[in-house]
């Protein structure tokens, strides 16, 4: 747009919109054509809201780890990060037994019922807090639907590093997730696994060796990313 | 309580970086350890590498890829090493060292060189007898260019006192203190009769190298020596050119198993069994793997110098991206090319063309493209060059290839598999362990050792990680296809006489 057609839409002196618009420039959220001398919407704004790491970069650093965690696992993994209080699927490795799979990368999974979802809202109040607002859909009986009762699993989930969801997105099925450091210590993204209930749980709780290979995977990412510092 | 687990690793000495991996008996990751080092350029066209850096990286990643799984030398069986191909090191018998920086295999110094060989005969003068057309790309023409250009060399070469090697050699004789080479590797310099696996006389007098300075050639496979120094104990057991490591590593040991490994340069080969197939469609004759004293297992390549180096050079020389994953997520700001085609013949352009007349051109340029355009067309430039490599290798092998298993970094670009798998019409298939050269050293290794007994063992090793399906209209496929052959045209007989 142009800074006339502006001014005009927002009822404002063409000086002061320029000086806006020139500030918004200075840090990227918007863009001057050189040509045509008409802004628009800049780099910088497309990275707001998103994670601190592309996901296409956050995938292929992660690539070695994620095929090791579905080796090691037998269970497929997949690597999200938060978009407006979901997971984004930004990787996918498949189960590894040649059954037939699909892609789910770019896939969009609820915040509240998995455990990817649950290792990034644990590391994001102000998107949990705008998650719980909008309401927590259930999608089986055992979905956490309270605001509170989310609130006080994800206080754990902080605690322990790790997250699970039994049966709270698709009954009988679980997912472990673990989260994803870059080298400032931002939570970045999750890395999890996910599969039926008799092979991921024992006594209605997630294996310990299969938190044990999700967290390993998630360190072994983060010290790639410079996230952990051995 | 000591454990008594045992590993295996590998180191992948590539074109860009060395890479340390060491796996377990059930060939699985358990560290990494990746270093890079300098390419030099000395003047355009040629690429240079500083042989006793890459040495000395080497020691550091098996040093770090041991120290972040908390293992010792003696935690491991035996080393494997897979390698850059062709890249060419010349070194003093008695001290070790080079005597020249090594010759990257992307170097083109050689191209009038490469002409004079040919002479009236022709670029496939040598062609019966080692499997390959006369190219820059391979050794011989490199050691010919170092005998006569280095004062003193070829001298010192005919006396056996400066000997040659590929990274292979290089390292094996720093770590063990033997001058050797795999067949894999010895099949890359067009010295080696495809037949004999030996040094052949005609190709050694054609090319002008003396027998005295060449490695003795030995299996893929087998101890070739216990390393010294630092890794004291460690039996080498392994040696493989880096796109035979992957496709040993894709467990490719049938006749007319196929992959493609996408890198700096991308390479797709297939198994054609235990006699050498002869190619009329540009593609090269190679040496698959040899096991021990088993025959030798022969396969068809065609090889693309450049879809990696595209992207790095996107990113470094052009600067609108600051990693290489970002040209994803910059290519997905757009929907399509916009009418743009990239056609990187930066040293030539290689399968099944073969033609070091040509250079680069960027073609369908309009005002509407933009930075998104570009990054599009820098990716579908490797997928369109995979359509010539596989349309020529059908033509060859005569049978259609149902599905191609691919590995290497550039795997981890989703937008690219997907338009691969678009624009050749056959499903693409990643397996669960991308780096496919170190875990084929690996398997290698582990194989002459013991470690593991036989390949069908490995076999039950290979897993589906990802699969993309073809999702693109035929007409606007053959669309594509036209222009990109059009584009392609544009690039041929650049270079002049007189260039600098």
């Amino acid at each position: 747009m142009g800074v006339v057609e502006l001014a005009g839409q927002l009822d404002l002196p063409k000086a002061t919109v320029h000086g806006i618009l020139r500030t918004l420039q200075s840090v990227g959220f918007v863009e001057q054509d050189a040509g045509s001398g008409k802004y628009q919407l800049g780099a910088a704004l497309l990275h707001m809201g998103s994670s601190y790491l592309d996901g296409n970069e956050l995938r292929t650093r992660a690539l070695n780890w994620s095929d090791s965690l579905a080796a090691r696992s037998g269970e497929s993994v997949r690597i999200g990060t938060l978009h407006e209080g979901q997971v984004l699927v930004v990787h996918h490795v498949f189960r590894p037994d040649d059954s037939r799979q699909a892609l789910e990368v770019g896939a969009l999974l609820p915040g509240h019922a998995t455990a990817m979802g649950k290792v990034l809202l644990a590391a994001n109040r102000y998107a949990t807090e705008g998650l719980i607002a909008s309401g927590l859909p259930a999608f089986t009986a055992a979905t956490v639907t309270e605001g509170d009762v989310l609130a006080a699993e994800l206080e754990r989930v902080l605690e322990r590093g790790w997250a699970a969801d039994v049966q709270e997105l698709v009954v009988g099925e679980a997912s472990v997730a673990a989260p994803i450091h870059d080298r400032r210590g931002v939570v970045v993204g999750a890395i999890g696994i996910s599969g039926p209930i008799e092979r991921l749980l024992e006594g209605g709780a997630p294996r310990n060796d299969l938190v044990s290979y999700v967290r390993e995977a998630a360190r072994a990412v983060s010290r790639d990313l410079g996230g952990i510092p051995w | 309580m000591r454990t008594t687990q045992t590993y295996i690793a590998s180191v992948d000495q590539g074109t860009a970086s060395s890479r340390c991996i060491v796996f377990d008996r059930s060939a699985r990751v358990v560290s990494v350890s990746q270093i890079e080092h300098r390419h030099l350029f000395p003047r355009p066209g040629l690429v240079e590498h500083d042989a006793e850096e890459i040495w000395q990286n080497v020691l550091t990643v098996v040093r770090e890829a041991l120290a972040a799984a908390a293992l010792t030398v003696s935690d491991l069986v035996a080393l494997g090493i897979t390698n850059q191909r062709e890249t060419t090191v010349l070194w003093d018998r008695a001290t070790g060292e080079p005597v020249h920086n090594a010759i990257s295999w992307q170097d083109t110094r050689t191209d009038r060189l490469v002409d004079e060989l040919a002479g009236d005969v022709g670029q496939h003068r040598f062609r019966d007898r080692c499997g390959l057309p006369l190219a820059t790309y391979f050794s011989g023409p490199k050691i010919r260019w170092l005998l006569d250009n280095v004062p003193g060399v070829r001298e010192r070469a005919e006396a056996g006192e400066v000997l040659f090697g590929t990274m292979d050699s290089w390292l094996v004789w720093r770590l063990c203190g033997r001058h050797l080479t795999d067949v894999t590797n010895a099949g890359r310099t067009m010295l080696m009769n495809l037949e004999t696996l030996d040094w052949d006389d005609v190709l050694l007098d054609g090319m002008g190298v003396p027998r005295a300075m060449l490695p003795e050639i030995r299996p893929s496979m087998e101890v070739y020596g216990e390393a010294g120094g630092e890794l004291a104990g460690l039996p080498v057991a392994a040696a493989l050119g880096d796109q035979h490591a992957a496709l040993f590593g894709q467990t490719c040991f049938d006749p007319g198993d196929a992959k493609c490994t996408y890198g700096t340069g991308s390479f797709l080969l297939m198994n054609t069994g235990s006699e050498p197939a002869r190619s009329t469609n540009g593609l090269l004759t190679t040496v698959g793997y040899k096991i021990g004293d088993e025959p030798a297992t022969y396969a068809l390549e065609g090889s693309i110098a450049v879809t990696g180096a595209l992207v790095q050079w996107f990113r470094d020389k052009v600067g609108l991206i600051g990693s290489a994953p970002e040209i994803e997520t910059l290519a997905r700001s757009v929907e399509d090319n916009g009418g743009c085609y990239f056609v990187p013949a930066f040293s030539g352009l290689f399968a099944p063309h073969w033609r070091s007349d040509a250079r680069g051109v960027i073609a369908g340029l309009t005002g509407y493209i933009s930075k998104g355009h570009l990054a599009r067309a820098v990716l579908e430039a490797t997928a369109w060059q995979t359509r010539e490599v596989v349309e020529a290798m059908n033509g060859d092998a005569g049978v259609a290839m149902r599905a191609l298993k691919v590995d290497g970094g550039m795997t981890a670009n989703n937008l690219l598999m997907q338009c691969l798998a678009d624009v050749l019409d056959v499903p693409v298939v990643r397996p669960i362990v991308a780096e496919t050269p170190s875990l084929g050293a690996a398997y290698a290794a582990g194989l002459a050792v013991g470690y593991w007994p036989d390949t069908n063992t490995l076999r039950s090793h290979w897993h589906k990680a990802a699969e993309w399906l073809p999702d693109m209209d035929p007409a606007q496929r053959d669309r594509g296809y036209r222009k990109w052959r059009k584009a392609v045209q544009r690039t041929l007989d650049w270079v002049d006489d007189d260039d600098e």
